[in-house]
């Protein structure tokens, strides 16, 4: 019988999917690697929701309702959370609207910025309500572990996930941590 | 016992009459972390990451006499992991979104981050507003990202002459202001060559048409870690005592 293989969820929330392009960075390396895991949901199995998993990697702060609902299923479902990257540790880049009420946010990109035709702000039912702000995600739900970066980078992803395979502790090299 | 000597985490440090702790500490190439101190400027203990235990109290090594005799702690996994609270405190006050900042990279702020092994920011963020001065031809003035160390108001006071920054207010209001009738840079007689314009720590005060030269990935922390930079500081000459 063959060993059951680590169940891994993954997902963007307010991010950009750098760090999933950074994950896919292992370029071979994943081959190994999908011999141990198997992706339950993500952007790349094009799953919609998480079922039970061993570990859930999120990028991206929490910037509306959808956000919130995607991020409370993950911990529900993860036995592992790790926060990925800079937005999902502090907001990032997303947070930096954080500076401006919501409401100017809106004005300014859909009534008044420039080259505007049709000016309207769009409220379609469909449509995720933003936050006032955008959140880091440990200011939602309880996150196990941090990998910083923006984004961190293919060996990175390894130096976390290799020790949690293995069921140890990941310990995070000082020289090669960065925020950038 | 030696008559000037101090002992730092066991090891034998001699100093001269006039010395803090920090002052020789740095002369024998022994690294106590700190953000606020540059050598040659008057110390003034504001972030208390130099902070050392000395028998059952904790003092600031930056502006603590050396005394013969004392016995010093610094490296021990209490004080970082309480400098390491410091620097995630110091992160959270202000709007540090290290992606979208050119200092990314030479940013002491960041390295003690790396230093430490600050892997979140671990406190709710306070996402301040605060305001940009982007009035002076050279200099940009981003308080978004101003620690309060008050480096650039000792530099632009005991180095280049001029007095131009100052902190106002308290606790949660504290921040940097110009020594202007408007108030803005722009009005003031800051030069891009002063230490005031290029000793700030962090992305607070930014030299303008300069931005990015040195790619990401390729700068002082990219390369080494602070405590490696942090003892090959030169020290400034100051050309006025502080005396406020």
């Amino acid at each position: 019988m063959t060993e059951a293989k680590i169940r891994i969820a993954t997902t963007s929330l307010a991010g950009c999917f750098g760090c999933h392009m950074s994950f896919l960075d292992m370029d071979e390396r994943l081959v190994s690697l999908l011999e141990q895991v198997e992706l339950n949901r993500s952007p790349l199995t094009d799953i919609k929701h998480c079922g039970p998993c061993d570990i859930g990697l999120i990028e991206g702060g929490v910037c509306n309702e959808e956000n919130v609902h995607v991020l409370c299923e993950f911990r529900a479902n993860c036995k592992i959370l790790i926060a990925v990257g800079a937005c999902a540790i502090n907001g990032g880049v997303p947070a930096m609207r954080n500076y401006f009420d919501l409401q100017d946010c809106l004005q300014e990109v859909y009534l008044n910025g420039a080259g505007i035709t049709n000016p309207q702000i769009p409220n379609d039912i469909e449509l995720p309500l933003l936050l006032d702000k955008v959140y880091p995600i440990s200011e939602v739900v309880q996150v196990d572990y941090y990998l910083p970066g923006c984004p961190p980078s293919a060996d990175e992803f390894l130096q976390i996930l290799e020790p949690l395979l293995k069921g140890q502790e990941p310990v995070l090299v000082k020289a090669h941590l960065h925020y950038d | 016992m030696d008559d000037h000597t101090i002992t730092i985490d066991g090891a034998e440090i001699p100093f001269q009459q006039g010395q803090t702790i920090m002052d020789a500490a740095l002369a024998a190439e022994v690294y106590i972390p700190h953000l606020c101190h540059y050598p040659g400027l008057t110390p003034r203990g504001n972030c208390r990451l130099c902070s050392v235990d000395m028998g059952n109290k904790s003092v600031a090594a930056c502006t603590t006499a050396a005394v013969a005799g004392q016995q010093i702690s610094s490296d021990t996994p209490a004080l970082n992991a309480a400098r390491k609270s410091i620097t995630q405190m110091l992160f959270i006050e202000g709007n540090h979104i290290c992606p979208s900042c050119e200092k990314s990279g030479n940013c002491k702020l960041q390295a003690m981050g790396y230093y430490l092994g600050m892997l979140d920011e671990h406190f709710p963020q306070f996402y301040q507003r605060r305001e940009i001065d982007a009035s002076h031809a050279d200099i940009l003035l981003d308080r978004d990202r101003c620690i309060l160390c008050d480096l650039c108001v000792r530099a632009s006071r005991e180095v280049d002459g001029k007095d131009v920054f100052a902190i106002a207010g308290r606790g949660m209001d504290a921040h940097l202001i110009v020594n202007s009738s408007t108030g803005k840079l722009i009005d003031s007689n800051m030069a891009a060559s002063d230490l005031a314009a290029n000793i700030c720590p962090v992305g607070a005060i930014l030299i303008k048409q300069e931005g990015y030269q040195v790619p990401i990935g390729q700068r002082i922390y990219d390369q080494n870690m602070i405590n490696e930079v942090g003892l090959q500081e030169k020290a400034v000459k100051k050309t006025k005592q502080d005396d406020d």
